[in-house]
């Protein structure tokens, strides 16, 4: 352990650190008084983080002999998911504030996950995978079930619980296939064991146990089962955390294993890959029709997003992890938008998550349903908003390595989900005037989110901001 | 100035349509109108002053790869024509729509529609003149279009009239078959010669001739498919036989249009750009035999229909096709000249003689059928000689032998002598049908004049009542015209008919001793000069010379094989009385059926009933195309569109979208229990089979 791998990971230590003096802290100070202060402190030390990554050079370092990988990919992953994780938790004490039931440990726990999301995303071995995969996995189960009083959100808490369980036993079985076969957990050893071209039926078989495993977190079909049922049961605010940076952060942790450890396997793994792509898309398309309840779509339209992800990494390209970082710094924009707007969704001051409620939006709240509109058609991919240079980069990406029936099956995949979205917007606009329509109104920072995020989404046609760039260099780094 | 010349017309369409509201519909009438006069005032300065062939290029049009075309105005002795006769007679026609399309009765009172008429007919003179003015073939199939579209824009000016939409699209229709045969040589032309530049074209034209390209299912001559391929496009334009349909029912337009687009101009254009492809038609024989048998018939097929059409629009419609025929069978025959002058002269009279029947109509308030006319040679006395002159011109009165005469009689009979001076099968069958379609020509030309001015008044009296003369911003025009119509055979029948020497220097072409002189390569020699003897009329005896240089030196391009011109020349006195004789003839019989004896027209028709009816409908054109081709077509597209589109697709979208996506979407919810055990079970399956599918795969 020298002062070089402590200086790698310098970022993970100093929030490690902060979690913990506020946790001490709150304890023995205000406990639930300071919760609303201490959010926002943990949401500005997130986004001061987020800065510090992002200006800190694009050098790849290599901390522990392999085992910690701070390149230009870990870099893009970790400023998405700290943004992310800062904005929703502003947006979480808002929200609780008002019901009066923020507690101090929430912040607290959406950091800890960070760190371990964090600890994922550059994690060279598979030890350290999985202690980043635990930590943030234990802080999910406990933020899921926050809402010790009510049945769904300890319901939800629980299911989560037991399955993630399921799936780090997959994980694990799939690591020690590896191990034993590798002889080693560093992946750089995992590529070396392969390189001869020939991956042995025991890697294979890990590398398959890992990816389920792998895709649990990415609610991928079908180790999808519990996201439904836990966005629903969740608090929103928790939702909205579980549908952004902890898909980011997953999705980088399943590409850099890939790339990482079974790069020799493109072969193998492109095929599971785009099985799982297929069959997200289409389930999450086909379910989500069937929902009025709007925690429950989005879950489906998560589902669906990530099918679309995976589709970039079955690529097995560099433009393909090009594209999959693309998508998924869209997708994670676009849901922070929409998640802006669900929390603001109450009537006669409760909390309503029924897509019936948003009849005739258009005519009382004109500025939130148009924003609300961009979002979704957005999320459905409809051109010329951002959304859509998401899904052409990951189709392009998809066509460019030759799987032409990946590219179709997805866009009629995109064509099937607009359907969910649309009808949203028609009860907007179109829908009739009775039925209990939601009459809360939006705080500064809700409304700051929605239509910021909108915004992004009409003028981010221009260059996208940069992303492509920056998405490009990232791709690279991890690839090469 | 010919760059103002060619663009006046678009700026007046421009004013005149997009701009009337603010200057008003009367001053964008005016506006487009001068302009027009000015272009025409230009052109006649350009007639008199043209000289070399030259290119004047205004802009680079397109550029990709070897695909050049500019926007150049090729000017030469053809351009000059065909701008004096497009903007003389446009500037007239604008003229007299002032007083024809005064209170339209086809319009509900209040609606601005004049302007909208003035700004179709500016565009089409634009159009128009962009045809003739082209350097490059894409140029002249751009205007190609833009007379056709501003044909389909005009004969459906009266908008609410069914008859009129439909005949607007029938013309459009039936000419893409055409349009598509020209687009077809211009592709074709560009892959034998890769240019298309006319001067480059012309000058590959010896080569074509002897290279052959593979078409459809045998290879061809190049020269001939690609001419071939050209005269389709004019067969479209100009209205021959079997895509002629359209042009009789294009006089659902009003009537300044038809004496504009489907007399004067427009549909000389396929006549215009055989004689602007004499050098390429000059290696094609074949061609030009098709040329002239397709020619010939539609001379000779119009003329019979016109004999028993009362409509008296439609009388002229039929007809100009059949004077197109006549046109197309000397410059099939190789006489590009005659085919040039017939289509001046044409041009003139027949302008007028749709001015004049406009005028009729307007004084009859819009009554067409000749049968109720009769005894207005009073009520329309300026409208009665206007008429008659246009009608001594078409049916050719000269005294024979002279060369003193109207208009058509000087122009259709350089052409029947040319028919007879192309000693070849074809030409001889030409020239017969030509003579004999000359006699149907006096006979339904008199027969128009004595139904509407002779006799007594028929159809409704009150009508008769109120007929009157037009206004004089209606009169003006047809007297200029007359001018036209009567003197222009006289004036220019050297120049376009004359010793060979006289049409070379017109149209700059250079004589064979000439160029021998300068090229040392041309063919012609010492015996032609000699053979040729005797000329036309006064200049007898003078020295002939025989046609030089290459193929696009001059403005048209007579191959050294080609001695038409001098063998018409001496031609034997009954060849060229036989125009005269057939005319007397048929001015005799319709005297007999019309004025002498009018019951006879009603027995003859009752005597030959099969003859007459075949006659009457046409000879069953529309009804055999109907069968043919509109029919079957429309039973595809209903098959298309009720089984195809709306079972098929329709139905498949809507059943995917409404049948099976909601069962896999009920599926779905169905899986989603909400027991844990399920969504564990869920997982283990998916497991077993990636690992089974990796065993299984994987090596």
């Amino acid at each position: 352990m020298t002062s070089a791998d402590l200086a790698t990971i310098l970022p993970e230590i100093f929030l490690a650190v902060y979690a913990m003096v506020a946790l001490l802290v709150a304890v023995y100070t205000g406990k639930d008084r300071v919760a609303s202060l201490l959010s926002w402190i943990s949401a500005a030390v997130l986004i001061a983080v987020a800065i510090w990554i992002s200006v800190s050079g694009d050098l790849t370092r290599v901390a522990f002999g392999g085992m910690f990988v701070d390149d230009g990919f870990a870099r893009f992953a970790k400023v998405t998911v700290l943004f992310a994780a800062a904005i929703v938790l502003i947006l979480s004490e808002g929200f609780f504030s008002r019901r009066g039931s923020l507690i101090f440990e929430y912040p607290i726990l959406v950091v800890l996950s960070v760190i371990g999301m964090m600890m994922m995303i550059s994690a060279g071995d598979v030890i350290a995978l999985y202690m980043g995969l635990e930590l943030q996995s234990l802080a999910l189960y406990v933020v899921a079930s926050i809402r010790r009083d009510s049945v769904r959100s300890t319901e939800a808490g629980l299911k989560y619980f037991i399955l993630g369980a399921l799936s780090s036993g997959l994980l694990l079985y799939g690591a020690s296939l590896t191990y034993g076969y590798a002889g080693t957990t560093l992946f750089s050893g995992i590529y070396a064991a392969a390189t001869d071209g020939h991956v042995g039926i025991g890697l294979l078989l890990g590398l398959t146990f890992m990816l389920a495993g792998m895709a649990f977190k990415v609610s991928a079909v079908p180790f999808h089962m519990w996201t439904p049922d836990v966005y629903e049961g969740a608090p929103t605010p928790v939702t909205a955390f579980f549908a952004t940076a902890p898909k980011m952060a997953a999705m980088a942790m399943i590409a850099r294993a890939l790339y990482d450890a079974f790069g020799a396997a493109v072969a193998d793994w492109q095929q599971i890959l785009a099985l799982l792509a297929v069959l997200s898309m289409y389930l999450g398309a086909l379910a989500g029709i069937g929902q009025r309840d709007i925690k429950r779509l989005m879950a489906y339209s998560s589902i669906t997003h990530m099918g679309f992800a995976l589709m970039g990494l079955a690529a097995g390209t560099e433009r393909g992890v090009q594209a999959m970082l693309i998508y998924m710094a869209i997708y994670v924009t676009m849901n922070i938008g929409t998640f802006a707007f669900i929390l603001s969704m109450e009537r006669d001051g409760q909390h309503v998550t029924r897509i019936d409620g948003l009849n005739m939006l258009s005519k009382r709240e004109p500025v939130k349903a148009m924003a609300m509109l961009v979002l979704l058609f957005s999320l459905a991919g409809v051109p010329p908003l951002v959304g859509f240079f998401g899904k052409f980069a990951v189709l392009t990406a998809a066509l460019d390595a030759g799987l032409v029936w990946l590219a179709v099956l997805g866009a009629i995949a995109s064509v099937i989900a607009a359907f969910y979205y649309l009808r949203i917007v028609y009860y907007m606009y179109f829908g009739s005037d009775e039925g209990p329509a939601i009459d809360g109104s939006m705080s500064v920072v809700q409304v700051t989110v929605l239509v910021g995020a909108a915004a992004l989404m009409v003028l981010g046609v221009v260059n996208l901001f940069g992303l492509d760039g920056m998405a490009a260099s990232a791709a690279a780094s991890l690839v090469n | 100035m010919t760059a103002i010349i060619l663009f006046a017309p678009l700026v007046g369409a421009i004013i005149c349509g997009l701009f009337w509201r603010m200057i008003g519909e009367r001053a964008g009438m005016i506006t487009a109108t001068g302009l027009l006069f000015l272009a025409c005032f230009l052109s006649w300065i350009v007639f008199f002053t043209v000289g070399e062939p030259q290119s004047i290029t205004l802009l680079r049009w397109i550029d990709s790869g070897s695909l050049v075309a500019d926007w150049a105005i090729r000017l030469d002795r053809l351009t000059a024509i065909m701008l004096v006769v497009v903007t003389t007679v446009s500037a007239f026609v604008h003229l007299y729509s002032f007083g024809y399309m005064d209170h339209d009765i086809n319009f509900p009172e209040g609606e601005p529609y004049k302007a909208r008429f003035f700004a179709f007919l500016s565009l089409f003179s634009f159009a128009m003149l962009a045809l003739v003015t082209a350097d490059n073939l894409v140029q002249m199939f751009f205007g190609w279009e833009g007379v056709g579209l501003a044909s389909y824009l005009l004969i459906g000016f009266y908008y609410r009239k069914e008859s009129a939409g439909e005949a607007a699209m029938k013309a459009f229709i039936v000419n893409r078959v055409g349009d598509f045969g020209f687009a077809l040589g211009i592709a074709g032309l560009f892959f034998m010669v890769d240019s298309v530049q006319l001067n480059d074209v012309f000058a590959a034209a010896p080569t074509l001739a002897e290279s052959t390209v593979s078409f459809l299912w045998r290879d061809w001559n190049a020269a001939n498919l690609l001419a071939f391929l050209l005269f389709v496009g004019a067969m479209g334009k100009s209205a021959q036989f079997f895509l002629h349909t359209w042009l009789p029912d294009a006089m659902e337009g009003p009537t300044p249009v038809s004496a504009l687009i489907h007399a004067a101009t427009m549909v000389t254009a396929g006549v215009f750009l055989v004689c602007r492809m004499s050098p390429l038609m000059e290696y094609a024989a074949d061609t030009r035999t098709f040329i002239v048998y397709i020619g010939a018939i539609t001379a000779f097929f119009a003329a019979t229909i016109g004999l028993v059409q009362n409509d008296i629009k439609r009388v002229i419609a039929y007809s100009t096709c059949s004077q197109l025929g006549y046109m197309f069978v000397a410059a099939g025959v190789g006489m590009y000249s005659a085919a040039m002058f017939h289509l001046l002269t044409h041009a003139f009279f027949k302008a007028m003689l749709f001015l004049g029947a406009g005028s009729v109509i307007h004084g009859m308030h819009h009554e067409q059928d000749m049968r109720n006319y009769g005894g207005l040679k009073a009520k329309l006395p300026v409208t009665y000689w206007i008429m008659m002159i246009g009608t001594l011109a078409i049916t050719g009165v000269g005294i024979p032998l002279t060369g003193i005469g109207f208009a058509g009689f000087i122009s259709k009979d350089a052409i029947i002598e040319s028919a007879w001076a192309g000693g070849t099968t074809a030409s001889s069958f030409g020239f017969w049908m030509l003579v004999i379609a000359a006699a149907f020509t006096s006979f339904y030309s008199w027969r128009l004049m004595f139904m509407t001015f002779y006799g007594k008044p028929k159809g409704d009296h009150h009508t008769h009542e109120h007929a009157h003369e037009s206004p004089r911003v209606m009169l003006i025009p047809l007297v200029a015209l007359a001018f036209g119509a009567a003197f222009s055979g006289m004036i220019w029948h050297g120049s376009f008919f004359g010793h060979t020497e006289q049409v070379a220097r017109f149209f700059e072409i250079p004589l064979a001793a000439e160029a021998t002189a300068e090229t040392n390569g041309a063919v012609a020699t010492e015996e032609h000069a000699e053979a040729a003897t005797e000329g036309h009329g006064a200049d007898a005896g003078a020295q002939h010379e025989a046609f030089g240089g290459a193929p696009g030196q001059g403005a048209i391009f007579f191959g050294p094989d080609n001695h038409v011109l001098t063998n018409a020349h001496e031609a034997p006195v009954w060849v060229k009385v036989s125009p005269f004789i057939a005319m007397l003839l048929g001015f005799g019989l319709s005297w007999l059926f019309y004025v002498r004896s009018p019951q006879l027209p009603a027995q003859l028709a009752k005597n030959q009933p099969v003859l007459y009816r075949f006659l009457l409908n046409k000879w069953y054109f529309d009804e055999i195309y109907d069968a043919i081709f509109v029919r079957p077509v429309r039973a595809l597209g209903r098959l298309l569109w009720k089984r195809g589109d709306v079972s098929i697709i329709d139905g498949g979208i809507n059943g995917l979208a409404m049948g099976i996506i909601p069962y896999f979407t009920r599926l779905a919810g169905r899986a989603q229990s909400g027991y844990i055990f399920h969504y564990a079970a869920a997982m283990v399956v998916g497991i077993v089979v990636l690992v089974t599918w990796m065993s299984i795969v994987g090596n």
